[in-house]
């Protein structure tokens, strides 16, 4: 029989990770969704009562979302212009309601290829944190996500934040989402980009990421490479930057038209940053 | 298997609760089935729908994806909680209105939401009710009138009539005779109606193969396995004809499959246990063994060579529908102008909010079926040809049904919960899971479409010759309806003198395709609309005023010969139109010439018709008013209210005929054990024909009345059925008279039929007694890069004859468009691949522009007080409106739709290529 558990802390959390690997549950928003008419006999755990899962922290270094934060939580923080494209994936993920009960760990850690937080998290250089009751590790996000729905998490680990560097200089970020309703709607291609300045106003490092067309949302390091002690400009942006995405045909969209609306929405993206 | 269950303390409206049950438990099912507030909807299970929003310490949440040990300590509110006092909050006032719920199922999740927004910004604006109510899906009411309430709350803008004064019901703005339950969330649908006596809980187990062969092994092993099991019902148990269908000649599909499974999601078997038992039992664990067989596709099925389906559709053709004009073939060859087009649909969900819901009870000899129904009297009929039994031994009780748009006129549920409770002896529940319902029920046909038109050097039209493949899957259901309908309406509202329009219904492995708002309209309305565009364009005439050259008018000829002599409109609609379609394309094409970005505009225009009711068949409705002891006047209503309005309109023609206020009027409605048999909500038919069969019967009853006291026909009633006559007030002694069954006195009856002929070999003849009329525009914004298409406005003119409730004809209108806009840009189901809500997308309220409907009021005199019908021309016009206006912003004729960007993108790249 299943067994539900919901600690109050991370400490009894991991203890019982590590006596018997648990099914993880945050907002329950990708969970529940995959169990629709069936009720499997799992053992969950639910994160939501660890007060330091959730929040946003700040100090010298960076900044700390914790794993159980939700995407509200992003809306309504004060964060600087580094994390206007997280925002405004937050805006998009779902409706109000999924924004309100979704967390950036779930989201992360259900590894789907069409998840609107980890192109942003690559394109924030990230790092994802993971504790178990033998100790922490981080790991880039680009080493964390492994494929669809496979993540680099051992089974008795959870993640407990997401952490981004403070950039040297000032940053400015975007995301450009494409799907085909306004509102809660999976992104047939969705577009990150994050740019570092240098003082006369040209990119001193630029990261930029594409989700929903490969397996794992995947960064363009030819582009990122061409736009360093560039300003930030849609013509620098040529379609063989997209060698690395690897589309696939579904509902929602072809593979060919993929690719396609990938170039478009680089560019976008890029065009954003300029602005 | 679940957790143990464990106790959870939290508040609810504002009272502390305490449920015991496993932690991982839906709060959505702990407020449903523990708590009992059923207000709180359940249409997906997995976040999609939003129609069980509640408030988590006032933040909406998906009352579906909170486990209940995440309430704990916490406030829930949910939409019993919004009335105070027995009153009515302002935002439920302002829903009710403004015709913001239809069928309802959504309302609940809709006041949550708006509930949350209004509590942190009093004063949205609309961007922000948008994004606040983003979340909530509604099929019914194109989001609109839902917007304008929740903008209104606040401001006193009140567009309704209250209390309409005797014989001004109709044509007024009276809230919906049934609306207050669906704001407070205390109307029963399927799933709410279920008593606790029901608690056994049936499970059909499915094909998971598109085609195969089947056995069913030893199930002894499965009952020792699971002792809750009770019965595992098979084709073996169904007493009767394993055999359904509309047609009493399409009568093929089976309740469980006889060891072949002609389509994915056919039952073959249904386990009936306790809901725990039946929800551990996974598929795998039945022994059945399968043996996938080729699937017989839309395309290898009209190749020819694919194995026969049914012994009775030879070459899977199930039937073929035909309508021959003059000499098209000759006029075509003849004619200065010609264009031709194909026009390829995919599958069309329903979509409606609520799953199918629903118990079966024996008592004695009788079978109860309480469930959801677009057509409580043929679920009857068809419920006694599979128990074996007769009609009146079934009753069917609908309950409030969360939408139908033709998908509940199919039985679904209905035969394993009879055969179950039958069989038996015990009462038995069923509630479809989203995928469930998706992958069982009817769609929309897909279509494949040939079409060629021609007109003279004057731009008018000489001949137009059709045909369309309709895929009508793996059952009849409604295919031949389909295949009827089709060529009548082929060549759209327009005077052609040669015709020939040809139509088949084709079976396949898919799931079956049936009723769905038009019946095969809707699809070949995109043919005859592009070849209007690209007529109009070839002869060098306005795209709207070829239109108005070829329009039908009063007095003309039919292809079927059938001669229009009242209520034809379209010229009305298009006259209506045309000053905002020059103003709308002058914009468009002066954005176009400044536009230096990837956006264009465009706008475009399509018109439609659409016989209201059956085609060539007689489809009567009858209705009793009567009048008890003392002296309540009840209206029974078989006519089913499905959110269209029908308990509403019923009312008001019926009050409006008996001459006493509409709110004195009861009514009841759809229980077959009190009610005559209305017919079906489908076909538009409600309102002219049932409204009809209100309107006798209230006459009748006037007439038997005043009868009573010797008064004369001009005489008043008041409410209290003291009549006035001359300076004569009398009181009928009632009590002195001998009730019936219903308890009534005095009853007044009322049948209708429409007068239709039946049509010759060449499909002439009269068809429909009445036909719709509509002219819309569509204004778009293409985004030429990524293919995408925002539709940003919709002006619709419809001539309903007479609009006995404006609200609710407006309401109608508004979510015909969103079904519309969907079919054009969005909707396209494959079987096996989005069946949810998740990956089967439907317009969100964000998708829906500001639409303006112009009434036209063109009356028919054999309709009820002039009144034609509207639900399904609300639909047929919007898709070729919005493919002409991509058309018109970025010069490519989508003809495969759901125009998707992946296509729209394709088609830009075709051309500049
Ligand atoms: C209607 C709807 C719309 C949606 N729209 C979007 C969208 O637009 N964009 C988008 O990206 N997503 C979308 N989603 C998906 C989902 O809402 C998000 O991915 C969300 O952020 C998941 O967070 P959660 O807390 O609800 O995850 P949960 O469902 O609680 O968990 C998801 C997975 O992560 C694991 N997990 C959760 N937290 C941890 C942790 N701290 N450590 C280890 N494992 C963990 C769980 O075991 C589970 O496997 C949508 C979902 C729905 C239902
Ligand atoms: S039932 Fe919860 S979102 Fe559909
Ligand atoms: S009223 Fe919204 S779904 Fe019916």
């Amino acid at each position: 029989m299943g067994r539900y558990l919901r600690p109050a802390s991370l400490a009894e959390a991991l203890a019982a990770m590590s006596a018997a690997p648990r099914v993880p549950l945050a907002g329950g928003t990708d969970h529940y969704p995959a169990r629709v008419g069936v009720s499997p006999d799992e053992d969950l755990l639910d994160l939501t009562a660890i007060p330091v899962l959730r929040g946003i922290a700040e100090d010298e270094t960076g900044w700390r979302f914790g794993a159980a934060t939700t995407w509200t939580d992003v809306i309504e923080a004060r964060l600087p212009p580094l994390f206007d494209g997280l925002k405004a994936a937050a805006r998009e993920v779902g409706g109000v309601q999924i924004q309100n009960a979704g967390t950036l760990g779930g989201n992360l850690c259900n590894a789907s290829p069409a998840a609107d937080g980890t192109p942003n998290w690559l394109a924030l250089d990230a790092e994802v944190e993971l504790a178990s009751a033998a100790g922490a590790r981080t790991l880039p996000v680009g080493a964390f996500v492994l494929g669809n729905r496979r993540t680099a998490r051992r089974a008795d680990e959870l993640v407990t934040a997401i952490r981004v560097r403070r950039p040297p200089g000032p940053a400015r970020a975007t995301f450009v989402k494409l799907g085909a309703r306004r509102y809660l709607v999976i992104s047939i291609v969705m577009v990150a980009a994050v740019a570092i300045f240098d003082r006369a106003g040209r990119i001193a490092a630029a990261r930029v990421a594409v989700g929903a067309c490969s397996p794992v949302p995947v960064r363009l390091p030819a582009l990122e490479a061409r736009l360093v002690g560039e300003r930030p400009d849609p013509a620098l942006v040529e379609p063989a930057d997209l060698a690395p995405l690897a589309p696939i045909d579904d509902v929602r969209g072809t593979a060919a038209y993929r690719r396609d609306a990938a170039l478009t929405l680089v560019r976008r993206a890029l065009a954003g940053l300029a602005a | 298997m679940r957790s143990p269950a464990t106790r959870h303390a939290f508040r609810v409206n504002g009272r502390d609760i305490e449920a015991h049950v496993a932690p991982e438990t839906r709060l959505a099912d702990v407020l449903r089935d523990t708590l009992g507030l059923t207000g709180t909807k359940i249409g997906c299970n997995a976040g999609d729908c939003g129609a069980c929003t509640v408030l988590l310490d006032g933040r909406q949440v998906c009352a579906c994806l909170v486990p209940v040990a995440q309430a704990d300590g916490r406030a829930v509110e949910t939409v019993e909680g919004l009335t105070r006092g027995g009153r009515l909050a302002p935002l439920q006032r302002a829903f009710l209105d403004h015709g913001a719920a239809q069928c309802g199922i959504c309302t609940p999740g809709m006041l949550m939401a708006a509930a949350d927004l209004l509590a942190r910004n009093p004063h949205p604006s609309e961007a922000e009710v948008l994004d606040g109510l983003g979340g909530v899906l509604c099929r019914c009411t194109g989001y609109r009138k839902i917007v304008e309430a929740v903008l209104s709350v606040g401001r006193d803008d009140v567009p309704v009539d209250v209390a309409p004064p005797a014989g001004r019901a109709v044509g007024a703005r009276l809230p919906k005779t049934d609306g207050v339950p669906k704001v407070t969330g205390a109307d029963r649908f399927g799933a709410d109606a279920l008593p606790d006596s029901a608690w056994l809980t049936l499970r059909a187990v499915r094909n998971p193969h598109a085609h195969a062969r089947f056995r069913i092994g030893e199930l002894a092993s499965l009952h020792t396995r699971f002792p809750g099991l009770v019965a595992v019902l098979t084709a073996r148990d169904v007493p009767g004809a394993n055999r359904f269908g509309i047609y009493p000649t399409g009568k093929d599909q089976p309740v469980f499959a006889e060891g072949i499974a002609r389509m994915r999601g056919e039952a073959v078997c249904a386990l009936v246990g306790d809901a725990e038992t039946i929800a551990a039992i996974r598929d795998e664990d039945v022994p059945i063994t399968w043996e996938p067989l080729p699937p017989v596709t839309f395309d290898a099925a009209l190749a020819g060579g694919a194995p026969d389906l049914h012994e009775h559709a030879p070459g899977n053709v199930l039937c073929r529908g035909r309508l021959i004009a003059g000499d098209a073939e000759a006029a075509l060859a003849d004619a200065t102008l010609r264009a031709a087009t194909t026009v390829e649909t995919g599958f069309v969900e329903h979509a409606y909010i609520e799953p199918e819901a629903g118990y079966a009870q024996r008592l004695g000899d009788r079978i109860e079926i309480v469930a959801c129904t677009q057509t409580p009297y043929m679920d009857r009929d068809e419920i006694a040809l599979i128990l074996g039994i007769a009609p009146g031994q079934v009753r069917v009780i609908p309950t409030a049904t969360g939408g139908g748009f033709g998908g509940k006129l199919d039985l679904s549920l209905q035969p394993m919960i009879a055969v179950a409770a039958w069989t038996l002896g015990r009462p038995v529940r069923c509630v479809y899971t989203r995928p469930e319902s998706m992958a069982s029920t009817t769609k929309r046909h897909p279509a494949r479409i040939s079409a060629e038109a021609a007109c003279d050097a004057a731009g008018r039209l000489v001949a137009y010759r059709f045909h369309g493949d309709f895929n009508t899957g793996a059952y009849a259901s409604w295919g031949p309806t389909v295949a009827n309908r089709v060529p009548v309406h082929a060549m759209g509202p327009y005077r052609v003198p040669n015709v020939r329009a040809t139509s088949a219904a084709i079976h396949t492995t898919d799931t079956p395709a049936g009723a769905f708002r038009g019946f095969g309209v809707p699809q070949a309305a995109i043919a005859h609309e592009a070849l209007m565009d690209a007529l109009a364009d070839r002869a060098g005439i306005d795209r709207l005023e070829f239109r108005a050259l070829n329009a039908l008018r009063k007095g003309d000829a039919t292809a079927t010969g059938q001669v229009l002599d009242h209520s034809v409109g379209l010229l009305a609609c298009l006259d209506a139109l045309r000053p905002r379609w020059q103003a709308l394309r002058a914009e468009a094409a002066a954005f176009n010439r400044a536009a230096r970005g990837p956006l264009r505009r465009g706008v475009g225009v399509a018109c439609m018709w659409y016989g209201i009711g059956n085609t060539s068949m007689s489809n009567p409705s009858e209705m009793t008013m009567g009048i008890a002891a003392d002296g309540t006047i009840t209206l029974y209503s078989g006519a089913v209210d499905i959110g269209q309005g029908s308990n509403t309109i019923m009312v008001q023609i019926a009050a409006d005929a008996l001459g006493v206020p509409a709110d004195a009027v009861r009514l009841v409605h759809g229980d077959t054990d009190r009610t005559r048999d209305a017919g079906k909500t489908s076909a538009s038919r409600q309102t002219f024909v049932s409204g009809n069969a209100a309107r006798l019967a209230g006459e009748d009853l006037r007439r038997k009345l005043l009868a009573l006291v010797n008064a004369g026909p001009d005489a008043t009633i008041a409410p209290d059925l003291t009549i006035h006559d001359g300076g004569r007030v009398v009181r009928p002694d009632l009590a002195r008279l001998a009730p019936d069954a219903n308890g009534d006195v005095v009853v007044g009856l009322g049948r209708f039929d429409p007068p239709t002929t039946a049509l010759d070999a060449d499909g002439r003849g009269v068809p429909y007694a009445t036909y719709g009329f509509a002219a819309q525009l569509a204004a778009v914004e293409v985004d030429v890069d990524l293919g995408t298409v925002r539709v940003t406005r919709i002006i619709a003119a419809h001539d309903v004859g007479r609009a006995v409730n404006p609200t609710q004809v407006e309401g109608q209108i508004h979510g015909g468009i969103a079904q519309g806009l969907g079919l054009a840009l969005m909707e396209e189901f494959f079987p096996g691949r989005n069946e949810n809500l998740h990956d089967y997308l439907i317009p969100t309220i964000g998708d829906i522009p500001p639409i303006e409907t112009i009434l036209i009021e063109d009356p028919e005199p054999i309709g009820p007080y002039g009144a034609k019908g509207v639900g399904e021309p609300a639909l047929i016009a919007t898709a070729p409106a919005i493919l002409g206006a991509i058309d018109h912003a970025a010069g490519v004729r989508l003809t495969r739709v759901p125009a998707t960007p992946d296509r729209v993108r394709a088609a830009i790249l075709a051309k500049s290529a």
